[in-house]
This record gives C-alpha cells, sequence and structure tokens, in this order.
C-alpha cells in the first residue's frame, strides 16, 4: 500500500535537496480549492451526504485515466489512528485541521513520495496539492493543474464566470490557489530585520505563516509565504509575483548571512558550534529547542562551516522530531518527558552518524 | 468529577442557570458547556479568520444592504445569511447566488474589485470559454474592418454569429 510507505518512511519528496540554490527556499506548494456543484460544502454534511460525496469524488479519481492518479492511494479518516493522521500533518501532506477528525468521509489520496496529495472534504471538496522541494513554483502548478483537468473531466465543479471557482470560504475564491513557499530565513532574524520585511510584506498582498500554516507559530526561522488574494488575477501571475517577491527577500538573506560571516565570524561560528554542540550531546530536548537549534545548524551547513551534513538529512530530522513522528518510531504513546528523551536521541544519532 | 451530560469527560465548568428564579447547578465538561449555555470557551477561535470574516460580512450587512431584502434561506442548502454571518463560510454553491448582494462588499474587500481571470473549467465553463472566444473573434474581426480585409471579416462575422448561436 503506498499510504504505509509514505507514513511509514519520514522521507517525502520535498525534503529532497540534492544540491544548488535551495538553501533559502526550502519547499514549494500550489494548492488548488475545487467544490462540487450544488453539493453542500464538507462543513454542512453528515454522515450520509458525506458518504455520496466522497464516493463521487471515489468514481472520478478510478475513472480517470491519468497516470499520477493511478499512482496515488486513497484512505478514508475512520482507517487511521489519530497518531497516522498527525503524521500526514506532519509531512505537510494533510492540514491539522483535517487531520483533528476520524469521519469516515474524510479522506486522503497521495503518491508514494508525498509530491502529490488531494485532501478530500477538509474545508472545501477537493483540495489538490503539489510540494516541490527548492524554488518551483511553476512546476507545482503544472503537475496540479493536470491533476483537476482529470478530476473535472469526471466532476460538475462549482464554477461561476464573474467569481471563478466558488469555495466553502470566500477568501479562496476564484483560482482557489494558494501558493506557498517556505523559506529560512535566519540571518534577517539575527540582524534584527525580520519583522520589517515581514510587515512590508502584508502591505503587498501576501501572507506569511509559521512552520504549519494558519495558527501556527514561527519557529526555527521558518516562514510560510504564501498569497492572499486569489481573484482577479491568472494562476501564472499569482506564482511570478510570489516569486518575484521572495527572490528579493532571498537576495536580502544571502546579502546579510555574507555580511554576518565577514564582519561576525567568530559570533556566527560559535552559535552556530553551540547549537551543533547542544544536539549532539542533550539527553532532553523540546521540539521547540530542536527546531531553533536546527536551524542554526541548518545554517551551518548553507554557509559551509559544518561539513558532512545535507539539507535532505536536516529536512528529515525536523519532521522525525515532531511528536507524531517520535512515537511512530517507538510504537507507542509517550509522554511529553518520554519523547524529550527520545528526541535527543535520534538527534544525536543522526547528526552525529552524517558527521 | 465527571460531566453530568456525557459522564465521559471530566468537568471542568461550573454552570449555574436561573429558571424562574430556580437556582440550577451543573458540573460539566467544555464541551456539553458550550452546546448549553452557548458560551465559547477557546478564546483563540473567536478571532480566527472564519471569525472575523463572519463579522465581516455582519457590518457591511448593517450598512448596506436592506435587511428586508435578505432571502431567509438558500433553497439548496438551508443556510441563512445569519449563519453564514457566524462561521464565516458559505453552505453551497448556490448561496453565491442566493446572496449575492451581501457577499459583494466583502468580497470586493477580500479582493479588490475583481473578476476571475484564471483558469475555466472545460465542463460547466463551456459558455465561459465560448464568450471569451467570442470576444478575441470580435476583436479580429475589428482590426480585419480597420484594414479593408473584407473578405476575413465576413468570415470571422459568420464564426461569431455560429458560436453566439451556441450560447443559446
Amino acid at each position: 500500500m503506498i499510504i504505509d510507505e509514505v507514513l511509514n518512511n519520514s522521507f517525502v519528496k520535498w525534503m529532497d535537496m540534492p544540491e544548488g540554490d535551495r538553501d533559502i527556499v526550502v519547499s514549494s506548494r500550489v494548492r488548488l480549492a475545487r467544490n462540487l456543484n450544488k453539493i453542500p460544502f464538507p462543513h454542512l454534511l453528515d454522515g450520509n451526504s458525506g458518504e455520496q460525496c466522497l464516493e463521487r469524488i471515489r468514481q472520478a479519481w478510478q475513472n480517470a485515466d491519468n497516470e499520477v492518479l493511478s499512482s496515488m492511494d486513497m484512505v478514508t479518516f475512520d482507517k487511521l489512528s489519530t497518531l497516522d493522521r498527525l503524521i500526514l500533518a506532519e509531512k505537510h501532506l494533510s492540514s491539522p485541521i483535517h487531520s483533528d477528525s476520524n469521519l469516515p468521509f474524510k479522506a486522503i489520496l497521495v503518491n508514494g513520495d508525498g509530491s502529490m496529495s488531494v485532501m478530500v472534504n477538509e474545508e472545501d471538496h477537493l483540495r489538490l496539492q503539489c510540494l516541490l522541494p527548492g524554488l518551483r513554483l511553476r512546476e507545482c502548478y503544472t503537475r496540479v493543474e493536470e491533476l483537476d483537468d482529470k478530476f473535472e473531466q469526471n466532476l460538475n465543479y462549482a464554477f461561476d464566470e464573474k467569481r471563478g471557482y466558488l469555495t466553502s470560504c470566500p477568501t479562496n475564491v476564484g483560482t482557489g490557489m494558494r501558493a506557498s513557499l517556505m523559506l529560512h530565513l535566519p540571518a534577517l532574524q539575527m540582524a534584527g530585520q525580520i519583522n520589517h520585511v515581514l510587515q512590508n510584506i502584508g502591505q503587498l498582498g501576501l501572507v506569511v505563516r509559521g512552520l504549519y500554516g494558519e495558527g501556527s507559530e514561527v519557529v526555527g526561522n521558518f516562514h510560510q509565504l504564501s498569497n492572499q488574494v486569489t481573484l482577479g488575477q491568472t494562476e501564472e501571475d499569482m506564482c511570478n509575483y510570489l516569486q518575484t517577491i521572495t527572490e528579493r527577500i532571498v537576495e536580502q538573506e544571502r546579502l546579510l548571512r555574507e555580511k554576518l560571516q565577514t564582519d561576525m565570524k567568530y559570533h556566527l561560528e560559535d552559535k552556530i558550534g553551540r547549537a551543533y554542540g547542544i544536539l549532539s550531546n542533550a539527553r532532553l530536548i523540546t521540539s521547540e529547542e530542536a527546531l531553533t537549534l536546527l536551524s542554526d545548524v541548518r545554517l551551518g551547513v548553507d554557509i559551509g562551516f559544518l561539513k558532512g551534513i545535507s539539507l535532505a538529512s536536516l529536512n528529515q530530522l525536523m519532521v522525525e522530531v515532531r511528536p507524531a513522528h517520535l512515537q511512530k518510531r517507538v510504537g507507542k504513546e509517550m509522554e511529553p518527558v518520554e519523547r524529550d528523551i527520545k528526541r535527543a536521541e535520534v538527534i544525536k544519532e543522526k547528526l552525529t552518524r552524517v558527521k | 468529577m465527571y460531566c453530568d451530560e456525557c459522564k465521559k469527560r471530566p468537568a471542568s465548568v461550573h454552570l449555574i442557570q436561573v429558571f424562574n428564579g430556580h437556582k440550577v447547578e451543573s458540573h460539566l465538561c467544555e464541551e456539553c458547556a458550550s452546546q448549553k449555555s452557548g458560551f465559547i470557551f477557546d478564546p483563540a477561535n473567536q478571532f480566527s479568520i472564519p471569525n472575523l470574516l463572519g463579522s465581516m460580512f455582519g457590518n457591511f450587512n448593517v450598512q448596506n444592504v436592506p435587511t428586508t431584502a435578505v432571502p431567509s434561506i438558500c433553497p439548496n442548502c438551508g443556510m441563512n445569511f445569519m449563519d453564514i454571518r457566524k462561521i464565516g463560510k458559505l453552505g453551497c454553491s448556490e448561496c453565491y447566488k442566493v446572496y449575492e448582494q451581501e457577499l459583494e462588499p466583502s468580497l470586493r474587500r477580500i479582493h479588490g474589485n475583481s473578476q476571475h481571470l484564471g483558469k475555466i473549467p472545460l465542463r460547466g465553463g463551456e459558455k465561459v470559454l465560448i464568450k471569451k472566444q467570442i470576444e478575441v473573434l470580435k476583436n479580429q474581426l475589428q482590426d480585419a474592418v480597420r484594414e479593408e480585409q473584407y473578405e476575413k471579416a465576413a468570415e470571422i462575422r459568420d464564426s461569431v454569429k455560429e458560436m453566439e448561436g451556441r450560447l443559446d
């Protein structure tokens, strides 16, 4: 089963970082919200109507003659444990809200490497997403659009000439598209400029969120940047705009990294060295402390100060230290303290092994 | 102590209600208490985006739209506009038509004064696609007339007619 592969393997596609310009933009994601015409939106569905809605979507998936769709597995949420649903959210394949529910008409479709996934009956009937490593928004859109075309052949979408794709929440109406980029911006943080940058972004019609989307905190200097407006622009224009703004932020971050390396070489290397020291020697570590220190280590790898650690293994570690992944590894529920102990072990093993 | 209502979750709320001068005390869990008294316990939830959006619908409704014009419920899904305001979500695709007037100001506030320019589904969007093609052809027709290419103009005019026929 594809889903078992995804649940048991902590590696998914977006963590892959072969080489090149992928240090600051960690991953790209494009998500399309789609609904079925005249069928009540998911928050109004009950057992019966929910089942019917799910069935239509299942049929559309099964009848579609498409390689990508046939490489995906569909699992309803009553068939997954709470832990497994959280695993999907920690990997960014499902949203925290979606994973919170075990209703039988809520489901996920996912492919083997986790690059394509579809949330069924989350806030909208369908939320199709493509998640890739690095700055690859256009590729994400092309791939998710193909999926959308195939679903559309077998489903009547809710669409209005003036308003575009109709969504449960009016903030998504129009293209129904949310394009996001996950950025790692430690130098902007150290230079005390991050708040200034983020405030300005708000005025540019973009939204900044934490590592796990809406309502999540910023940890480890990871910021998720996405478009706010979904109506009145083409998908391509929205992606281009987000990319242009991001390139400016990346430029700024790079400039500051260089400056830190020349002006504050010892301070910077001290900070990175200490972070590495704590991570490879701690016996107890909280999720938040781990992510904060992993951010420093990541910067150390980016600037070439720490050798022998790959960005891909750091991406993987960021997810492996989350509560559900730790519990899945051990195979039982754990108290926070037990998790802190296990987390320290996992980090130590990984960091000292690759070094 | 367990909740008086569901007898499953631990009681964390001491609820005192007065009915006709009689005091009724109950020990409830948060979930049952919120159902019973309508009290919201999660302060973060009150400031969630749907809630803020909901209040936005509300303000505009009061200022701009005569309340008499509000149809009571959406015939397709049964949602009334009060519910939409409360949760910040619509009930179904038909709600967009039923509550068009009420939604207009808040959509304008969220997205600007805009019309959809993005992707159009082939299915369900046929008419929109034809209309767009007609627009393109009409522009070509004008160009052809301006350049005095009357034969070409006549051809384009015929295809416009043919497409307009498909719209009916």
